[in-house]
């Protein structure tokens, strides 16, 4: 660990030693402002396909923060489920909506100020509160363990590796996630049997947008059939069946 | 070792010589919470409070690794330990599985209406 240099001396020697940067913080802050400046870009965003690009950039930086923390499983995870898997998934949602009216859809400005307004409340909430604990804002000291997935792994079939926190005996029986993960597994299986069968091509006659249209300004060809009372000959016309 | 007062240490959070604390990820995670909010409660485009949605779990998630992370928690009695990490990973998953059902709904809702804007979904209005 980086020996702590007072920012006294860093002002008198006016240029930072190459030695006293903390590597670690600086790739943290590093991606941090990558995570931060991205998601607040996503709000300020008007085109929903930028603000789906700044979204990937967010999360992924948020992966960064994971690696740095220690966390290299749950940050691979998050690239490939959340960057690899999700975010695909709302692109082509942004790609299968994106007409023309969509595409920028501006919110009201009374609505932007107090959403401001609030979030800058809860920002400034959050912060004093994750703050105001001094032991969070102690960096760790001691030994720290290898940096392995197995722990995490071998937690996920049910069998717990890894040492317990200081205070309880070692012999603690310690339950791992394997009920968690199977019930995980099958609510995936089951929300994606259901997303299926929400989003299936369904044997419509005609979209809804067509029937809106013909309502409000029936088509020549159906006001000509209803006005020699061939009525069954205009139905076929919006459902496209041959009379 | 008593740790420096609030606005020392907020101003020390910017150094690039100072290791890093759960307070820093904290602060993280509540500027990508706040953000989500605030896309969650402006957006019209139904997708765009997806993405809110979004950045929310990523924001409570960025938190659950924090305190789970050997090399943040001041010690280990306070540290989340493995619970952490196998939460951040539930809430991924989670997280794809409520991205797939939000998408089915959102893609139906523009097949019905033809529209994705949030604000013409009051069919059920009294």
């Amino acid at each position: 660990m980086t020996p702590t240099i007072p920012m006294a001396d860093l002002v008198a020697g006016g240029l930072l030693p190459l030695a006293a940067i903390n590597f670690h913080t600086l790739f943290f802050l590093l991606f941090a402002a990558i995570a931060c400046g991205a998601a607040v870009a996503v709000v300020a965003a008007d085109n929903v396909v930028r603000m789906a690009l700044f979204l990937v950039l967010s999360l992924a930086a948020t992966a960064g923060l994971f690696f740095l923390a220690g966390a290299e499983f749950v940050g691979a995870m998050q690239l490939m489920i959340y960057v690899g898997g999700t975010l695909v998934l709302l692109v082509f949602g942004v790609m299968l909506t994106a007409q023309a009216p969509f595409v920028t859809m501006k919110s009201a400005g009374g609505d932007r100020l107090l959403a401001g307004f609030v979030g800058v409340a809860l920002l400034a909430m959050l912060v004093l509160a994750g703050l105001s604990v001094p032991a969070w804002r102690q960096p760790a000291s001691g030994t720290v363990p290898e940096p392995t997935a197995t722990p995490l792994g071998m937690a996920l079939v049910g069998v717990r590796v890894d040492q317990p926190p200081a205070g309880q005996p070692v012999d603690a029986v310690r339950s791992g996630y394997l009920l968690p993960f199977e019930i995980v597994s099958v609510h995936l299986l089951v929300v994606l049997v259901g997303a299926a069968y929400l989003a299936r091509a369904k044997r419509r006659k005609t979209p809804r947008a067509i029937e809106v249209a013909a309502s409000v300004e029936p088509p020549e060809a159906v006001a000509e059939h209803a006005a020699i009372g061939r009525t069954r000959a205009a139905a076929s016309v919006l459902t496209g069946e041959p009379s | 070792m008593m740790p420096p007062p609030l606005a020392l240490s907020s101003l020390l959070a910017l150094s690039v010589t100072e290791p890093v604390s759960v307070a820093h990820y904290l602060v993280v995670g509540a500027i990508l919470f706040t953000a989500g909010v605030a896309c969650m409660a402006t957006k019209r485009n139904a997708l765009g409070v997806l993405m809110g949605i979004e950045l929310v779990l990523n924001g409570a998630n960025v938190n659950f690794v924090a305190f789970a992370s050997p090399y943040l928690a001041a010690d280990g009695a306070r540290s989340l330990g493995l619970d952490g990490q196998a939460i951040a990973l539930f809430v991924i998953l989670l997280a794809a599985a409520e991205a797939a059902v939000a998408l089915a709904i959102t893609l139906n809702f523009y097949n019905n209406h033809a529209t994705v804007d949030v604000d013409r979904a009051d069919d059920l209005k009294g």
